[in-house]
């Protein structure tokens, strides 16, 4: 079931609340052994906040009614374990809510439960979790993408209609193409980032991950905006985007740049994209090559602005406000001890690695040649979207250069990993936005998806152009055997 | 440019982070790696081009000094590893031998 579509139950008195926890709590309660998506589950007080909503009925100005959904462990919910699927959080429950959690609640939605990440949003395949690796739905052998995995393998296994994730160079976009679901990054500064648990605090944006484009644009619709907790968010006017996505896309000019199709690119996901561009010329739009010249400098500039930010923003986590903190061995333990050994015992060794790389591109002989020197690169970054936007309204690329990897696969090798965040990085270091949604599957069945960028804040133009594909195509109705 | 061990040490101590043997050993050969990748930015040519650390044209972005409720106070102390009365307790911070 669709967001529109539980809407559409409720208008017409055929479900309640209840009775639609109940269907998601039976998927949950059938394949969650297989999938591992939740990192935190409460039935009790999903039925508790279904009757709820019962009681105070579908009243006015709550566009999610009675909408269940899941949240990334890394964004605070008042009194419930947020743990970023971090030993160093273990038994954290915020005192406060996110703004995005605040709204979701006041719109009416019901609260699923925590999903699966990698550790700090630091992966790419969700293997990286205190909890366990999450599966991909569509082939438990492989792994759902990251580090959104558990929020988009819950989507596409139907455990849940809709989840949050959050982006940093790929977080909910990878995921999204590895699940064969769409997955909304948007303009940095769209939605407030107040409550989100910092990675790198330049790129990271918190958006929705949901089966159809109408349905991100919807939470997005309830999560965009100016917040005052948040003074990097934008106060700006959200349009209306459920008037957009009716917006047909005759005389769109579409993209196509030349450096995604590198040699890294699987031919299987080439071919589904070109299909897809043959797709948006017969709706209407045009197509041309475009160059974003400084592609090939996204990924080592990303791990260095990230990780620099990252190792400060982790900084907080020491053992003394929150989260593990060493126990003492014999005899007693100094101030810096507990730090240290906290730390240790604490962090993944994915966290290690960039907290220490992030060190040492931000130590007194390093910095210039290796963060100041990503900061330049990364305004030429910006400039060549600025550049492309003024010849095109939309970039069209493959999310992610392979279908799903396998578990296992590139986890003892760092910058394998890393490669695989090629095709999303450059988004985040320039800070537009951009919508993953499913656009084929490999003949063993494997979902692959495509990438629409447009310029700041045209969020509406991704779902105009989503919406008019997923009208056109049938891909996003497939789903996994389960 | 190689990285040793003694140098993941060192930044280890900066960054307030115990690392076994073993870990220094594979961090180093692993941060090597993506150091090497990471140094094909230096071909970039950035002369007179100015730094990007945030992509929003925002500056001094100000609220009203106002009063407003703050956390409460038991349900932060809750998540402490170790507190006494309304304070964080942390290990002695000061060496009275010293």
């Amino acid at each position: 079931m669709t967001l529109r579509q539980i809407q559409e139950l409720y208008r017409q008195k055929k479900a309640t609340p209840s009775e639609i926890a109940e269907t998601f709590l039976r998927h949950i309660q059938q394949r969650e052994p297989k999938i591992h998506a939740f990192a935190w589950f409460d039935a009790g007080q999903v039925r508790e906040q279904a009757k709820e909503l019962e009681k105070a009925g579908p009243s006015g100005g709550r566009p999610l009614w009675g909408i269940p959904v899941l949240v990334k462990d890394n964004i605070c919910v008042r009194g419930t374990p947020t743990t970023c699927a971090s030993k160093i959080l273990s038994g954290f429950r915020p005192p406060y809510d996110a703004t995005v959690v605040e709204r979701l609640k006041k719109a009416g939605a019901i609260l699923l439960g925590m999903a699966n990440m990698d550790e700090f949003a630091f992966g790419s395949s969700c293997e990286h979790s205190c909890y366990g690796p999450t599966r991909n739905p569509w082939d438990v052998s492989r792994v759902p993408g990251g580090s959104s995995g558990g929020s988009a393998a819950a989507v596409a296994a139907r455990m849940a209609p809709a989840a949050l994730g959050s982006d940093t160079g790929g977080s909910i976009r990878q995921p999204a193409s590895f699940c064969g679901v769409v997955g909304l990054k948007p303009t940095y500064g769209r939605i407030s980032r107040y409550g989100l648990i910092a990675f790198a605090s330049s790129l990271d944006q918190i958006g929705p991950i949901t089966r159809t484009v109408e349905d991100a644009a919807l939470l997005a619709q309830v999560m965009a905006g100016r917040d005052p907790r948040d003074s990097t968010c934008a106060d700006l006017p959200v349009p209306d985007y459920a008037q957009s996505l009716q917006q047909p896309i005759h005389g769109l000019r579409l993209g196509f740049p030349k450096e995604y199709v590198s040699e890294g690119v699987d031919p299987q996901v080439r071919k589904a994209i070109e299909e897809a561009l043959n797709l948006f010329r017969k709706l209407g739009a045009t197509v041309r090559e475009v160059s974003l010249p400084h592609t090939e400098y996204a990924v080592p500039t990303y791990y260095i602005v990230a990780t620099a930010e990252a190792s400060s923003n982790l900084a907080r986590f020491d053992g003394v406000r929150f989260g593990h903190r060493a126990k003492s061995g014999s005899g007693s333990q100094t101030l810096q001890e507990m730090y240290t050994r906290s730390r240790e015992e604490g962090f993944g060794p994915e966290a290690k690695r960039r907290i220490t790389l992030g060190t040492f591109v931000l130590s007194s002989g390093y910095y210039d040649a290796y963060y100041a020197q990503a900061l330049k690169v990364r305004t030429l970054i910006q400039q060549d979207f600025n550049r492309a936007f003024e010849q095109v309204d939309c970039l069209v690329t493959p999310t992610a250069p392979t279908p799903p990897f396998r578990l296992g696969e590139k986890l003892e090798d760092p910058l394998t990993m890393y490669l695989s965040d090629i095709l999303t990085i450059s988004i985040n270091l320039a800070g537009v936005p951009a919508l993953s949604l499913p656009c084929g599957f490999t003949p063993s069945g494997l979902p692959v998806g495509m990438q629409l960028i447009a310029k700041p804040f045209a969020e509406e133009l991704l779902f105009r152009a989503g919406q008019a594909y997923q009208g056109a195509t049938d891909w996003h109705q497939r789903e996994p055997k389960l | 440019m190689a990285i040793s061990p003694k140098d993941v040490e060192t930044l280890a101590r900066l960054a307030r982070i115990q690392l076994s043997d073993e870990e220094l050993r594979r961090f180093a050969g692993q941060l090597d790696e993506i150091l090497s990748y990471v140094e094909k930015l230096k071909a970039a040519k950035t002369e007179g081009i100015p730094p990007t650390s945030h992509v929003l044209p925002l500056s001094n972005v100000f609220r009203e000094d106002k009063l407003q409720p703050s956390l409460p106070t038991d349900e932060v102390l809750a998540n402490a590893p170790l507190r006494e009365g309304p304070f964080f307790k942390v290990p002695r911070v000061i060496d009275p031998t010293g």
